[in-house]
């Protein structure tokens, strides 16, 4: 079972606890104070370029008919969409710009262009997901409510089918969070299920028609005769944007390390261990300033999932300081190459497809979700150790690397048992085939005798007969 | 030059849409209806803030030296603002001060429908500089010409009815004078100046906000008086002397405007003298900051109000009267309880910052700083 006592896990005590949240507040602090007209200055300019990318593209898609303005085209409007989802939509709609006070850049008034919603997918989005991150039940995105992507979640026949179901939801994405925000949306105001035409599935309606329309119908009509390549064209570039946008939520939560928490987490939390819950539920990925910038800063996931409304653009270096007390702490910081981040998530999404009876390991110490038993039989639970000579601390990620080593022992262990079990049987066998062999020398040679009493008793009698 | 000329063209059809309405309107309409999500002005504003005609907009096209603490901003309008507004009526202006809008209220002081040189449609206000106010400082010291300003459209109650009454009354001091100056300008323009005294007190000579022109009209106009009161050597105009120098008060359709001790004084005058319906108040926030930890808050459309002290989050203090509030994560991270804080001000728990009327608040971690309203 998940991750139920934070504490024990994290290797800290509460006063630990309540030290690394002051130290994150502080880090807080000391963006809040120093947002100015830099930063300002940055979001008004992603939009301007977001804006001239999007009109850039559209006017080049009138040429579409020709190959190279289709590919043109498509790259700018895939372009001006990505970033209209991530560093925008998605950071906006967090309120990390919302201190400017500018009615236009507001996560009260902003629309995003994708099919659901921006206010669906804020109450969805803001308040369910990051305020229960990771947590059993309450965080509806562990899985999207159709991938199994813990053990914690039990196995049913329709998770065989989670190979495609991820494919479609890749291709899909924008379509996925849709339907799950209103989903939530529906929830959060008891509205049932079947209901379709309630206030949520109309305004849900409203914006996937002019979605749809704008996309599918009106800017393919404007361009005239070359409306099919257009349509081609605004299609691709959508897909695009859904794979990318998949790809970068998908490396941010679920690679091997983005741990799960169970409900009784939340009963009583500090807000020093909402911060270490969103500190070990989430996952970075290595990236450079453009792909930075290209996924909305969420390569940052970890930053983002700890100040999910500060400006995007201080998050690089929020994430230089997180690292610094995960190093003093002794905590392990998730991150790898975006490759690797989603190769796990990938191995995860197969791997639980599968019933339970055919997997090794257990929700306690799985590479996607473990828990304080973890360490249960290899270390006590230590709290937060110092070394009196260095001052060095040991405390999660020793105890992980210690608990990861012990394993590997372990796992040794049973191949050298193995391996000497093998031999053992294999010497058995070679004694038992001699044997074998005795026994049948044996055998022949008692046959051999045999045969040769009944010649000899014949040949007497054949004697006697002769002699008469 | 003819770049210019293009931009007039473009915008002087949106120049007759005060109501925002029209045929444009339906242009608007169409295009938008392509650019979903974003709106044309999304575009245009880019091209020109002024083409903005979601969110009025201004451009500062001079700032007049009025005294040493005090300016005048002419500030040309965009797409949409209504020319139409009465004299004595504000208009709130959004300014950027390290990348932050910060919203303020002031009079405007010229007439309605003032055309500049070259025939543009232009505004006025006059600011004085507070001690502590940051943007007031910053519009006095600071604001170049050219700067883009977000404007709020004219309003208020305090206003000049048309035509003017036959006998008149203005009491002023500091910048109280700035809306009175409008309905001034307007009798002016409009040749229409009645029987009006302006009696208007400042601390000394250099002090007096539109001092020559004040002289101006008086010379001009023999039914003007302007009784200039010189505080700092004079004393302060003394309410009692009225019936001595202006016996006719009573009858006079009097406007005052300065500060709160003076407006009370006077309001207390009128109400003994039998004659409080003859006399117009305005009161305008003062700017300031903050007055301290807790106090009453007031949720605007439900009535409802409520002592609360510097700790109590506006979130719990409106639940704790009934009130139905957005809320989510009740702890500052999801926005879903942001309101707008219609007056007063408010307290950012986590980090002490301080919130100003018309900013958008998180209830959930803000608390009251002093008497405040949230438009719920
Ligand atoms: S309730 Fe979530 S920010 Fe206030």
């Amino acid at each position: 079972m998940a991750i139920t006592d934070i504490q024990g896990y994290t290797h800290l005590t509460a006063a630990d606890i309540e030290t690394l949240g002051k130290e994150l507040d502080s880090i807080r602090r000391s963006v809040e104070t120093s947002r100015g007209e830099r930063d300002a200055r940055y979001i008004r300019r992603t939009i301007a370029a977001q804006r001239c990318l999007e009109v850039a593209g559209r006017a080049v898609l009138f040429g579409s008919r020709n190959r190279w303005a289709w590919l043109g085209g498509t790259a700018l409007l895939s372009v001006a969409k990505i970033i209209e989802n991530m560093e925008l939509g998605h950071n906006v709609s967090h309120g990390q710009w919302d201190w400017m006070n500018d009615p236009e850049i507001h996560s009260t008034s902003w629309e995003w262009d994708m099919t659901g919603p921006s206010a669906q997918w804020r109450r969805a989005h803001n308040y369910s997901h990051h305020t229960y991150t990771n947590v059993l039940g309450k965080d509806e995105d562990l899985g999207f409510g159709i991938l199994r992507m813990t053990r914690d979640e039990a196995w049913r026949p329709v998770h065989l089918a989670q190979p495609a179901a991820n494919l479609l939801l890749a291709a899909t994405f924008e379509w996925g969070i849709a339907l799950h925000d209103l989903g939530i949306e529906k929830e959060l105001a008891g509205i049932p299920d079947k209901k379709l035409t309630s206030p949520p599935d109309l305004e849900f309606a409203r914006k996937v028609s002019r979605q749809v329309a704008k996309d599918f119908v009106l800017y393919p009509a404007l361009t005239g005769p070359a409306w099919k390549s257009t349509l081609k064209a605004n299609a691709t570039a959508n897909l695009v944007r859904n794979l990318w946008a998949y790809a970068v939520i998908f490396c941010g939560h679920f690679p091997d390390g983005a741990e799960k928490f169970t409900i009784e987490q939340l009963d009583g939390e500090t807000q020093g261990e909402w911060y270490l819950r969103q500190m070990l539920g989430s996952a970075n990925f290595k990236a450079g300033p453009v792909m930075a910038f290209m996924s909305g800063n969420l390569c940052y996931q970890i930053e983002h999932h700890l100040f999910p409304d500060l400006p995007s653009n201080r998050y690089s270096e929020v994430a230089v300081r997180v690292r610094e007390l995960c190093d003093k702490y002794d905590l392990p910081y998730t991150t790898g190459s975006l490759g690797k981040q989603y190769l796990l998530a990938f191995r995860t999404i197969h791997k639980l497809a599968l019933p339970d009876r055919f997997l090794k390991r257990t929700s306690d110490d799985a590479p996607e979700t473990s828990s304080e038993r973890k360490f249960s039989d290899i270390s006590l639970p230590e709290r937060l150790r110092v070394d009196p000579e260095t001052g060095k601390r040991f405390g999660l990620r020793s105890a992980l690397q210690d608990a990861k080593a012990s394993l590997q022992e372990k796992a040794r262990h049973e191949k050298e048992v193995l391996r000497e079990a093998k031999v053992a049987l294999k010497a058995r066998a070679r004694q038992e085939k001699a044997a074998l062999r005795e026994a049948k020398r044996a055998l022949g040679e008692r046959a051999t005798h045999e045969r040769e009493v009944l010649q000899d008793k014949a040949a007497r009698r054949w004697g006697r007969r002769v002699a008469r | 030059m003819v770049l210019n000329k293009f931009r007039e063209w473009l915008e002087a059809p949106a120049a007759e849409v005060g109501d925002r309405g029209g045929k444009l309107n339906v242009l608007r309409g169409a295009v938008a209806r392509v650019t979903t999500p974003l709106l044309p002005d999304d575009y245009l504003h880019l091209a020109n803030p002024l083409w903005s005609a979601r969110e009025l907009r201004g451009r500062i096209v001079e700032v007049q030296k009025e005294t040493a603490d005090s300016a005048t901003l002419v500030i040309k309008p965009g797409w949409g603002f209504d020319f139409k507004y009465r004299p004595g009526q504000y208009i709130g202006i959004g300014i950027l001060i390290d990348g932050r809008w910060n919203w303020r209220s002031y009079s405007l002081t010229c007439p309605p429908d003032w055309t500049g040189e070259g025939g543009k449609r232009l505004i006025s206000i006059a600011v004085k500089a507070m001690p502590e106010g940051k943007l007031s400082s910053h519009l006095v010291n600071g604001v170049a010409a050219g700067t883009i300003v977000r404007l709020a459209a004219p309003q208020g109650g305090f206003v000049l009815p048309e035509p003017p009454p036959a006998k008149v009354l203005f009491l002023t001091a500091g910048s109280g004078i700035t809306p009175v100056m409008s309905m001034l300008r307007t009798m002016d323009r409009r040749d229409g100046v009645t029987d009006v005294v302006h009696v208007h007190s400042a601390p000394t000579d250099a002090d007096v906000m539109f001092g020559a022109e004040l002289r101006d009209l008086h010379d001009r106009h023999p039914s003007f008086v302007s009784h200039l009161q010189l505080t700092d050597s004079h004393g302060l105009f003394s309410l009692d002397s009225l019936d001595e120098l202006y016996p006719d008060w009573r009858e006079r359709e009097t406007w005052a405007c300065g500060p709160a001790g003076m407006l009370d004084a006077i309001e207390q005058h009128w109400k003994s003298a039998g004659v409080a319906d003859k006399l117009h108040i305005e009161r305008f926030e003062v700017e300031r900051s903050a007055v301290g930890e807790g106090g009453t808050v007031t949720f605007g459309t439900t009535g409802r109000t409520l002592t609360v002290d510097g700790a109590t989050s506006l979130l719990e203090a409106g639940e704790s009267v009934g009130v139905q509030l957005p809320f989510g994560c009740r702890m500052g991270i999801c926005q879903t309880c942001v309101v707008t804080l219609s007056a007063g001000h408010a307290r950012d728990l986590r980090n002490g910052d301080e919130r100003q009327p018309g900013d958008k608040v998180q209830t959930c971690i803000s608390a009251a700083a002093g008497d405040c309203t949230l438009d719920i």
